[in-house]
Formats: structure tokens, sequence, C-alpha cells
């Protein structure tokens, strides 16, 4: 074997141990969290409130509020995020203006979680007095999305060919239609992903909910928007140490329902993304 | 017996930032008739035909002076989208959309508010036939466009400009990755097209341009060196410089 043909082979293993580094932790922390927690997961915990100060029932209010929370946020943050996008690729030119929005969306994806709780609070809250409420939550994670949102689709926008483009404008369409017809459904999965990656978040976070949206307990469904709802990252928090005699295992059956949901967002997203490839005919 | 032309410049001054790429072109393209424009690489070939229906806006940077008519019409006068439908333009390369064949045929007459689909199938059949496209793509229609030759997608894209109802097709140098066989099939259509439409081929192939065109104009660094019947203009060109590119002393 000569000396190119080894190094290659170190490079490759050098390179195959890296992909294990990410791997590995992922599925130790998967495999942890079912091994401690699946033993609990009983139907009754997945439908019915909890009870007797949450020591006994189930997380059903928790997750139905992150399911809510997770929606809410997406139906503030997609359009925004995505219309954004398209402004700042299709439509801006470049002066002083677009370059502040582009450095006023890399600075907010540096914004502590906290600090969007903090400012959801003040700002939903108290000063349009929406309350401690499923829309105050909303609208604040919404704001903390809306950077990789905006981001991803910016890239998805900007790697549809030109060409498509100028096929289109060339044909007469008006720039909108354009836009609509022979860029957006090329992004689609671009968007897509960036989408279920910052909601993936959305649904995980603790801190933006705290003040704005999450009940520390309230064993029955909302009934509107502006009601609190429990949510299954903040009810976590709540049972690992707020509330003595909770066996362990329970914390472990509420993370491992969290984990689920989002991975079920992820295969939707999976699913949504290879329909919208095939539509891309090669 | 004199028409009104299709279309004509007067003064057309072409910029990039500071660089002047046309300079002072002054052009009348009849009706009906093929206008071959020749001349060598940077010449300003292709920034005059995408001049016609303003494509050069497109690079932020352009700029032009002088005036362009569209059958008499100033088309400052005439929004983006109805202009660039009247004036259709054929790349160089075969730009597909990654739709079906007839999807993107039918995408022009779509964006131009034809609803109903027997009328856009209709559009889209009689696009197909005038490209010379119909008899090798109408069993396939549902395919993607990108599974067609070269020189197929080259007359799909001639079909897809034709589908809008243009006056003016534009074609810049729309053979250059074909080849002879499928040339002549893209040639071929040009001819027959006539019938309806003015035609401006711009080419880097000299004979393309004495086997297509009627008159034949000859750009040098962004001037306007000599227009004329083709057949003149390659057997006894009054300019030097025309002579030398014919003859290939270019240099």
């Amino acid at each position: 074997m000569n000396t190119a043909m080894i190094r290659q082979r170190v490079a490759f293993s050098i390179l195959g141990l890296l992909t294990l580094a990410i791997v590995v932790p992922i599925l130790l922390v998967i495999v942890y969290i079912v091994v401690n927690g699946a033993g609990t997961i009983t139907w009754e915990f997945l439908t019915a409130a909890p009870r007797q100060g949450m020591k006994a029932g189930g997380i059903f209010p928790a997750i139905v509020g992150t399911i809510l929370l997770v929606l809410g946020t997406m139906l503030f943050s997609l359009p925004l995020g995505v219309l954004s996008a398209v402004y700042l690729v299709e439509y801006a030119h470049d002066n002083l203006f677009t370059r502040m929005i582009k450095l006023s969306v890399v600075n907010l994806s540096g914004i502590p979680s906290i600090v969007y709780g903090l400012f959801g609070f003040t700002m939903f809250v108290m000063l349009l007095r929406l309350g401690t409420s499923i829309l105050a939550g909303s609208l604040t994670l919404a704001i903390m999305s809306l950077p990789v949102i905006i981001t991803a689709s910016k890239e998805a926008l900007e790697s549809v060919p030109n060409t498509y483009r100028e096929i289109s404008l060339s044909l007469g369409a008006t720039k909108w239609q354009t836009v609509r017809y022979c860029v957006l459904p090329y992004a689609i999965p671009g968007i897509l992903t960036g989408t279920v990656l910052s909601l993936s978040r959305a649904a995980g976070e603790t801190a933006p909910i705290l003040f704005t949206v999450a009940a520390f307990y309230l064993p029955r469904l909302p009934h509107s928007v502006f009601d609190q709802v429990m949510a299954l990252p903040y009810h976590l928090y709540v049972i690992s140490t707020q509330v003595p005699n909770i066996p362990l295992s329970v914390s472990f059956a509420t993370a491992l329902v969290l984990v689920a949901l989002v991975f079920l967002m992820n295969l939707v997203s999976i699913f949504l993304r290879a329909h919208y490839r095939k539509k891309r005919l090669w | 017996m004199v028409s009104e032309p299709a279309i004509q410049t007067t003064d057309l001054n072409a910029y990039f930032g500071a660089l002047q790429v046309l300079k002072g072109i002054n052009i009348e393209v009849r009706k009906n008739e093929i206008l071959g424009v020749i001349g060598p690489s940077n010449s300003g070939k292709t920034t005059f035909l995408r001049a016609l229906n303003r494509l050069n806006y497109l690079v932020r940077s352009y700029s032009q002076t002088g005036e362009i008519r569209l059958a008499g019409r100033d088309i400052k006068e005439i929004r983006d989208n109805i202009l660039r439908k009247k004036i259709g333009i054929i790349f160089a390369l075969p730009q597909v959309l990654p739709v079906t064949i007839f999807e993107n045929v039918a995408y022009g007459p779509k964006v131009h508010g034809t609803t109903s689909r027997e009328q856009v199938e209709w559009i889209v059949e009689e696009a197909l036939k005038k490209a010379y496209l119909w008899d090798e793509v109408k069993d396939r229609l549902d395919q993607p466009a990108v599974r067609l030759s070269g020189g197929q997608q080259q007359r799909l894209c001639i079909a897809r400009t034709l589908a809008v109802g243009p006056e003016v097709i534009l074609y810049d140098e729309p053979c250059s990755g074909l080849d002879p066989i499928s040339t002549a099939k893209v040639e071929d259509a040009m001819q027959q097209l006539k019938l309806d439409y003015t035609q401006i081929l711009v080419t880097n192939n000299t004979k393309q341009a004495s086997r297509v065109s009627e008159r034949c104009a000859f750009f040098l660094m962004g001037e306007l060196v000599e227009l004329g019947p083709t057949d003149e203009l390659f057997t006894k060109p009054r300019d030097k410089r025309t002579d030398d590119y014919i003859t290939g002393r270019f240099g």
C-alpha cells in the first residue's frame, strides 16, 4: 500500500470517528431516557390530567399545551419569516436599511432565551395586555424562532437557480408571479428544514414560556387563546425540582414524550420535503 | 412599400456601471424579417438584444439612454411584463423549468391569465406544432422537460415563447450548444415563423446568419458598423472591418 492510500485511510478513519462522536451522545441520551422512562408510559399517563398535586394521573394537558404552543408559534413565525426572506432575497436592494435588517436577524439568534421570555412578558403580557396566555407565549416563541426560519429560507431562496427567475420574467410574468411559481416551490424543502429545526427548539424551550404562558399546575384544557396552559418542558422542570417525592421515572417518561413529539415533527417534515422534492422534475 | 418598423432604436447607449457597451445604436427592424446580428464576443450583441425587452435591467448597475420603439410606441410606456409578453427571447443554452413538457409551455399562458384547461391545452399544442416539436413529444407531455435532448429543449423554449403570443422573437445564439441536425431543425422553425413574427437572431456563427437572415447587422465594440441585406454584407461589405471579420482575418 502506498502512502497516498495510507493517508486516505487515516483521514477516512478520523472523519468516521468524528461522525461517531456526534451520533453516539445522541443515541446514549435517547437510550437513557427510553430505558428509564418507557416503563412509566401508559395510556392513562398520556391521556389523563395530573392528580393529587402531580403525584398521580398523567400529563395530557402539558402535551396539548406544547402542541398548541408549537402550532401558535408556527402560525406567527412561518409567514413572517418566509416573507421576510422573500423580501430580502427577491426585492430588497443592498442598502443601509437591508443591511440593518440582516444584522438584526443575526443578532436575534444570539439572544439568550430568558431574555426573550422577559421581553415577551413586558411586551405581550403587560404592554399589549394579553395576559399570561397561549397568545403571548406563542408570540414570544415566534420571535425567538424567526432568525433561524429567516436564515434558512434565505438560503433556500438563494439556492434556486437564477435562470428560473430569468425564464419566468422573460415570458412576461410579474415579479410576484415569478417568486410565487418559479422560486418558492423549489425553496420549500429548505424552508421546511429551517422551520422544523426552529420549531423543535421552540417546543423544548422553558425560559420564553416561563412568564408568558406556562402554568405550574392546571389540570384542565384551555378554553381560548387567552388561557394559560401547561407545557411539557416547564412541567418537566416543575416535577424535577419544585415538587418533592415524584418518582424519577415520571420525569423520564415526560422527557420521552417531549422527545417523541419533536421526533414526530421531524418525521412529518421529512415526508413533506420528499413530497416537494418530487415536484422538481430533473 | 414601407411599413412601420417593428422595432426602432434611436441613439441607444447602454452602460454597465461606467462601462459603455452600446454606442449610439440606430436600427430599424422590419416587420416579419429575420435580422441577423453578428460580431465577435463583447461587441454588445447580447446587450442590444436584452435592451429590447429590458432584461438588462435585471443587472442593477445597468443604465441606458436613447429610445426604443416597438411598433411605433416608446417601450418606456409599456410595463415590463407586457413588453416581455410582446418581445420573447430564446436564450443561448436551452433553459427549461424543472417541470413537465406541458407545464413548461403552459406557464406563460397561465401567468397571463388563461385559466380554462381546454384553452391552455390548445395553446400548448399550437405552440409545439409551430416549433416543430409536437410530433416528437405529443405522447409524453407529462414527462420532465429536462429529459428532452438539447435540440428538443431549445425548440421547447421556442414553443414556450410562442405560447404567450409575442410580436417579436429574439434569439441569443440559440444554437451555440446544439449539433448540426438540431440546428437545422431550429432554423427550419425560424423560417416558418417568419410568416407571423419579427425575429432577431444574434449569432456567433456567420454561416448561420447567412443561411437564415435577410438583413444582417455587424456589431463591433459596442458600435453598429454596418447593416444591410445579408448577401451584400457577406459578398461586398462596405466597411473594411466587416470584411476582416467575415473573412476571418480578425484578431
